[in-house]
């Protein structure tokens, strides 16, 4: 005997198998993995380093243009805001899955010393932001010669 | 280190790869499907796309970031691959399938197959 999967005219009609099967892989992988975007309420994710030479602050957003990104730089404190917009709403084309961030974004971050605020270089490529600020001389390390009498 | 020692080492060693799921977006219209699925840290190269049984697997490698110099006060960013895989429409042609990458944006146009499109029929 030959087995047929039953499907109701419907499903016969329109097959949408990004509805039928992704949503449980997708559940699965949300809740077990990780999730690539942390964009949110609390803005894209970022990572600030510190060596003897520099603060860098790395802004992870994909999808913008640079002149999209604005910097201010303010009593040793840094702001990266912007917006992102996605793809207009297409009256010929239907949205099945929107999970990209779209809107205003803004994070700011205490840097941990002086910098000089006239040699801050902020380089955006495969979607991410670096922003390289040099420190300022006196919150560099230095080597103090100690004289023994 | 005994040479013995090195072998039993090196096959123990655990090649796990971590990952996260990037966030997409998917729009669908009369011709086929345009999937943008974000990939921060991703270069042009290091995206790889198969697709194999009417699965599509997507894999986005970061660059790497060992240059990054200094040491890290604050970290939110997860270092790991970028990895998705959907279930795809068996009306789309895996061998039109285009993609382009820019600023860490995939952006992937599946095509339907000509039959599958809709079409007008005139009655006569």
């Amino acid at each position: 005997m030959q087995l047929i999967r039953y499907n109701t005219p419907a499903d016969l009609s329109a097959w949408t198998p990004f509805f039928r099967l992704s949503p449980l892989r997708d559940l699965l992988d949300t809740a077990l993995e990780r999730n690539g975007s942390c964009l949110g309420s609390d803005g894209p994710p970022l990572d600030v380093r510190v060596s003897d030479e520099s603060v860098t602050v790395t802004l992870e957003l994909a999808g913008m243009k640079k002149e999209d990104f604005d910097l201010l730089l303010e009593d040793e404190t840094l702001t990266v805001s912007g917006r992102r917009e996605t793809e207009p709403e297409d009256r010929r084309s239907q949205s099945l899955r929107c999970e990209r961030f779209a809107g205003a974004f803004s994070r700011t971050v205490a840097l941990p010393c002086a910098v000089k605020g006239d040699r801050v270089q902020a380089i955006y490529e495969e979607g991410v932001l670096t922003v390289t600020l040099p420190k300022a001389e006196e919150a560099r390390p230095r080597k103090i010669a100690v004289k023994l009498n | 280190m005994s040479p013995i020692m090195e072998t039993t080492k090196n096959k123990t060693a655990p090649s796990r790869v971590d990952f996260v799921s990037p966030a997409v977006n998917l729009r669908h219209d009369s011709d086929g499907y345009t999937l943008e699925v974000e990939m921060p840290g991703v270069a042009k190269n290091g995206v790889e796309i198969t697709f194999d049984d009417g699965r599509l697997t997507l894999i986005g490698h970061r660059s790497n970031t060992a240059g990054r110099a200094g040491k890290l006060l604050h970290g939110e960013i997860q270092p790991y691959e970028h990895r998705r895989v959907f279930d795809l429409d068996p009306a789309i042609d895996p061998e039109r399938i285009a993609e382009t990458m820019d600023q860490g944006l995939l952006t992937l146009r599946l095509p339907k197959i000509q039959a599958a499109k809709p079409r007008k029929i005139a009655v006569a």
